[in-house]
Order: structure tokens, then C-alpha cells, then sequence
């Protein structure tokens, strides 16, 4: 019986070290060696053709569904508010609102009515708020069949729960396995490679196998994540000693824009996991890594990347101006800092697609950890990418200017729409200013320049 | 999967709240929601403090007084009924509504909404709007723009102009005349996108 037992036992070893083999072998075979040199086998884009597919049955399914039961209401997902909102001006909107009274604006004087502008403004602000918006993830018509973007849809048939089911197993059992061992890989290669490479003497040799190492990892990570990516105009890429800025809605953005180009990134200096590869990536090209108590000193953060700009032979600086991770359907602020550096601005534009998977990090609500794991199981992250022309300061504008017309150009070309606030928003409260702001508006109109009220004591007089 | 018949079989006596507010379950759902999302600490009720993490809000010069409104008199708190009974003041009026005197009112009539805004100036409830009333309305609309004699002569003119019975304040029936000629339907509504 033993003998049996164990001659079973010998065959279900040899059968797993088979598997395992034949694992690596494809790995390697199919994914890894192609990554490195960039080519592709074209098996992720029938990939995507087939999903695509699969969703759109899903979302006629859903559709159907909705038909044949008319008694349950669904409100449709709204991308820009759940309200109308009135465009106009303050001034638009009290003149509005005045006009029943005789005395024209230009007048001046307070009517009972102003406040219904305020007030009105104030309760579309409680149902709802466009900065608020832009911190929770976009609603997408249809399912993308990952219940994390289930917000509005119930059950509909047997065979649409059981595609999910089938889903939900490819993806944690046969996806993620995959995924996890070549981000393993890619990363470790990461830290040999540049390691090993910072051994060499500073020639042009070292400079050229450092860019190779780090493409080759990039691309690795970017096939753990069965990331699809298309990048436009490429004339366009960041050259050396430039500064290349991109909006923000994920960590992933490094890993997306490092695969076609090699970037000094910025950043602060972690420890842990983190800081070993920061450190090992250092020494194989200059990158800027700066200290917490570093930071905080505007001056010291901009000379020294100054003073790496100003090194023509250095790789282009990877900066994300917003400052956090905005949900991919606009662009927040830029802060000005990055532009007072000098040197020519790269813009990018990068815009995911929200139907394989929602790639915007939620700071407030995941860690990184679980961030890529969802990630890691989602369907694929397909994205676009956009190199704009580059852009240098003009005479006399100044940074905060020259910021935001890089954003309007960024928001135009990623159809995001260009948004005035300020992405820490999210974090901090708003300042006093806006609501000095407000104030200083409407005292315009009621008492109008204030020389104007003093050139006019005799109508105050006659009309007492 | 979640579904919007869950979201409203969370919501007690929802049924009530839909035939006394005139929101449609969509809305209900909508507003829900969005009630979760500034009870950040899900604790079921809003205190003004939820109201104050809306950005827009706090930059509203009378922002304080439309959280007030939301609170009635010794309240702290305010549940997700009262809540959305507020918001109902501001829900466009039906327009094929039978106009039926014996009726009571529903709450987005133009009377409704006229008494609503109201009672932004009158925070003392005592159905009159005093010149002091008026006055601290102003101060939170103008501030530091401008001085306080020209608060007090703006404040006496538009007393002067609406007060007809001159007791030096405001009624509510002299309110809604001043205002007869504003399209209030209009510019007291908040319209919902589907």
C-alpha cells in the first residue's frame, strides 16, 4: 500500500516539476524575450479583441435586460454631474435676476433677490461637486464584468453570472499567477541589471546598456500588468535634458511612459522594497531622488533640478504636476514649480481606457498594495499615449501662465477636460481667497467702483 | 451584484419620502449616495462639519446660513429624510400639477420655495425680516469689501423700497410682493440630468 502511495506521491512531483517547466519555458519562451526587445506576438491584442467582443454582448445583455423589466429604475451613469448647471457669469445671473426692478445695474444696490443666486449655488454645490468628482472612479455605461465597477447593475440572467464566474477565475487563477511572477522578474531584473551596469566605467557603453536594462524591466512590468500601449507621435518624444510632464492618475504611469523612452525620475527616497531599487536604479544613471526634509525646501528641490537639466547629456526629467493621482477624466492644477526649472517642457497625455480596467488610485481609500493587486486582476489596462510638441517659457509669462497653457494643451490632446482646481484639494481645505474672491465680485455690483459711490452723495440725498 | 432596488429598500419609508418630496426613485438613489459620501464616518447623519468639507460650499459667502437651513432649531444633526425634504424645496415645479386651493401646498411651489428663502434672512422665525436681520445678511454677502455705513444705507434702502405697512421690517407677504416679478421657478431649481 505504501509502495503505491508513494510511487503516486513520485508521479505527482514529477508531474508538477513538468508543469512547472513547461511554465517557465512559456514564460520565457512567449513573454520575457520578446518583451526585451520589444516585439510582441500579437497574442494580447486578439486578447483584447475577444474581451471587447465579450463586453459588448454583456452590455446588450444588461440593455435587454433593462427593456424587459421596465418597473426597475436604473439612472444612467453621468460623467460630468447629476445637475444642470446654469453657465453664466455672476453678473449674468443676478442682472438675471434684477430685472424685474427699474434701476439698472450699473446703479448698484442690493435686491432681495441676490442671494437666491448664492443660495441656489450653494445646494447644487451639496448634491453635487465637480472636485469631488474627480476623486472617485469614472462610471462607465457598460459593465466591464469586474464587480469593483458594479454601481448600478443587479442581476440579470444565469448565463451573464456565470461569464462573470468564468471571469473571476481566469483572472485570479490563470491572469494573476502570471502577472505576479513577471513583475517578480521584471523588478529583480531591475535591481541585477543596474546594479551590474554600475559597475562599469562612465563611458558611453554604460550609458547605452543602462537604457537597455531599464527598457528591458519596463517592458517586462508592462507585460505583468497585460498592458497595451500606443503611443502617438512619436517625433515627439522628450530628448535629453528636457523635462517631460504628464498627468497623473496612477503609479503605473512610470511603467507606462518608461517603456518607450528612458526618464530620470524624481521623487522622494523611500526605504523598504522601494528604496533598494531607487538606490540600485542610481547607479547606473542619474536619477533624482531627494529626501523628505529635502522637500519642503522649494529652492534646494529646483536648483538641483536645475543643475540636472542643465547637464545636456542627462535623461529627460519625469515630473507629474498635479502632485496626486486624479481619476483620469480631467486635469487638475499643474503646480507651478515644475515650470520655474527653465528648460523645454515635453507635455504627454496619457488617457487609459476605462473599459478593462479602472486605473486610477484612490490614495484616500487603497493602499499601494492592494491598488496593484486590483490591478494585477484586472482584465488589461490599454492605454494611449500622446506626445505633444514641446514648449518653452515665453517673454513675460510666468510660471503659473506657462503652466496652464501646457495643461490646456495636455487636457486637449487626452480629451480630459481642463479643470481650474487645484488637485490638493482633496486633501486640504479651500482657502479663504475664493470666498474674498466671491465677496469682491458681487460688492462690485452692488456698490460699484467705490469712486463712483463717492462722486454720487446727492442722488443718496434726494432719495432719503 | 448591488442594484438600485437594494440601495432603496435601504432607505426607511421611502415610499413616504417620494410622494411627499416628488422625487423620482432615480433621484432618491442619486441623492443617496451622495448622502453616503459626506457621511464620511457612516454614522448615518450629517453634522455641519460633513457640510463644510464641500469646497464650493465654503467658499459660498452665505455658505454658513444654507447649512443652518438644513438644521432646524436645537438640532445637531440631520438624517437623510430631512435632508432630501430640504432639497425637495428645490426641485423644479410641476407644471401639470391641477392647482387645487384645499390642497396644502407641495414643497416647490413658488410659495414654498418664496417661504424658504425666506427664512434665509429671518433666522429668528419671527415672520418679520428686522433691519438687524437684513443687515447681518449683507455683512455675510459683502464683508470686508465694503464700509459699514454703506451696509446700513443699503440696508435701509431696501427696507424703505419693500416696506409697505412701515414697521421698519420686512413681512412675508411684502417679500413675496417685492419679488412678484422674478421667474423664482427658474432661479430657485435645481434641475437633475435624468
Amino acid at each position: 500500500m505504501t509502495d503505491l502511495c508513494e510511487g503516486g506521491m513520485d508521479d505527482l512531483w514529477s508531474i508538477a516539476t513538468l508543469l512547472l517547466q513547461v511554465w517557465f519555458s512559456v514564460m520565457i519562451g512567449l513573454i520575457m524575450i520578446p518583451a526585451m526587445f520589444g516585439l510582441s506576438l500579437g497574442v494580447t491584442s486578439v486578447y483584447i479583441q475577444i474581451l471587447v467582443k465579450i463586453l459588448e454582448w454583456a452590455t446588450l445583455r444588461i440593455q435587454r435586460g433593462h427593456r424587459d423589466q421596465p418597473t426597475l429604475p436604473v439612472p444612467a451613469p453621468l460623467p460630468n454631474g447629476l445637475i444642470q448647471r446654469e453657465g453664466g457669469s455672476m453678473e449674468q445671473e443676478m442682472g438675471e435676476l434684477r430685472r424685474y426692478r427699474t434701476q439698472s445695474i450699473s446703479r448698484g444696490e442690493f435686491a432681495l433677490s441676490d442671494s437666491f443666486y448664492f443660495y441656489r449655488k450653494g445646494l447644487e454645490s451639496i448634491v453635487d461637486d465637480q472636485v469631488t468628482q474627480r476623486f472617485s472612479s469614472e462610471e462607465l455605461v457598460s459593465w466591464n464584468l469586474l464587480t469593483r465597477t458594479n454601481h448600478n447593475f443587479h442581476y440579470i440572467s444565469l448565463r451573464l453570472t456565470v461569464i462573470w464566474g468564468l471571469g473571476v477565475i481566469i483572472r485570479y487563477c490563470v491572469l494573476f499567477p502570471l502577472r505576479i511572477t513577471l513583475a517578480i522578474i521584471g523588478l529583480s531584473w531591475l535591481v541585477i541589471g543596474t546594479t551590474l551596469v554600475g559597475f562599469l566605467p562612465n563611458r558611453r557603453v554604460k550609458n547605452w546598456l543602462s537604457e537597455l536594462v531599464h527598457l528591458m524591466c519596463y517592458r517586462i512590468c508592462a507585460r505583468g500588468l497585460s498592458a497595451t500601449i500606443q503611443y502617438h507621435n512619436k517625433n515627439n518624444k522628450p530628448q535629453k535634458g528636457g523635462i517631460c510632464v504628464a498627468n497623473h492618475t496612477s503609479p503605473i504611469d512610470i511603467v507606462i511612459l518608461a517603456n518607450d523612452g528612458c526618464y530620470a525620475m524624481v521623487g522622494q527616497s523611500h526605504s523598504g522594497l522601494m528604496g533598494v531599487i531607487q538606490r540600485s536604479m542610481v547607479r547606473s544613471c542619474p536619477h533624482v531622488w531627494f529626501e523628505r526634509s529635502e522637500m519642503r525646501d522649494r529652492h534646494a528641490v529646483t536648483s538641483r533640478l536645475r543643475a540636472h537639466v542643465a547637464a545636456k547629456s542627462n535623461l529627460p526629467i519625469l515630473i507629474f504636476p498635479e502632485g496626486t493621482c486624479i481619476n483620469n477624466t480631467s486635469v487638475m492644477m499643474f503646480k507651478k514649480g515644475s515650470f520655474e526649472i527653465g528648460g523645454t517642457i515635453y507635455p504627454v497625455a496619457i488617457k487609459y481606457d476605462p473599459r478593462f480596467g479602472d486605473a486610477f488610485w484612490n490614495s484616500a481609500k487603497y493602499n499601494m498594495v492592494s491598488y496593484l493587486l486590483r490591478m494585477m486582476t484586472s482584465w488589461a489596462i490599454v492605454v494611449n499615449v500622446w506626445y505633444l510638441p514641446p514648449m518653452t517659457r515665453q517673454e513675460g509669462e510666468d510660471a503659473t501662465k506657462f503652466a496652464n497653457r501646457v495643461k490646456s494643451a495636455i487636457a486637449h490632446q487626452g480629451g480630459l477636460l481642463d479643470m481650474a482646481w487645484d488637485g490638493s484639494l482633496k486633501r486640504d481645505k479651500v482657502k479663504e481667497e475664493f470666498k474674498e474672491q466671491q465677496q469682491k465680485m458681487y460688492s462690485s455690483m452692488v456698490v460699484g467702483k467705490k469712486a463712483r459711490n463717492s462722486q454720487e452723495p446727492h442722488t443718496e440725498s434726494t432719495r432719503r | 451584484m448591488g442594484s438600485t432596488n437594494s440601495t432603496l429598500s435601504r432607505i426607511p419609508n421611502v415610499e413616504e419620502l417620494m410622494q411627499e418630496t416628488g422625487f423620482t426613485p432615480a433621484h432618491i438613489v442619486r441623492l443617496y449616495d451622495r448622502f453616503e459620501a459626506l457621511d464620511k464616518e457612516k454614522t448615518g447623519h450629517l453634522r455641519p462639519q460633513d457640510f463644510g468639507a464641500i469646497n464650493r460650499l465654503a467658499m459660498n459667502p452665505i455658505g454658513d446660513r444654507i447649512i443652518g437651513s438644513f438644521f432646524s432649531t436645537g438640532q445637531e444633526t440631520v438624517d437623510f429624510h430631512s435632508f432630501v425634504r430640504i432639497l425637495a424645496h428645490f426641485r423644479p415645479a410641476d407644471k401639470n400639477r391641477p392647482k387645487d386651493p384645499s390642497m396644502p401646498q407641495p414643497v416647490n411651489s413658488r410659495t414654498s420655495k418664496l417661504k424658504f428663502a425666506f427664512q434665509l434672512y429671518d433666522q429668528d422665525k419671527d415672520g418679520k425680516i428686522s433691519r438687524a436681520e437684513l443687515l447681518q445678511v449683507l455683512r455675510s454677502m459683502l464683508e470686508m469689501q465694503v464700509t459699514e455705513e454703506q451696509l446700513e444705507s443699503i440696508a435701509d434702502r431696501t427696507i424703505q423700497e419693500a416696506d409697505l405697512d412701515k414697521d421698519d421690517a420686512i413681512s412675508f407677504e411684502e417679500f413675496r410682493k417685492s419679488l412678484e416679478k422674478v421667474n423664482i421657478d427658474h432661479k430657485m431649481s435645481i434641475r437633475f440630468l435624468r
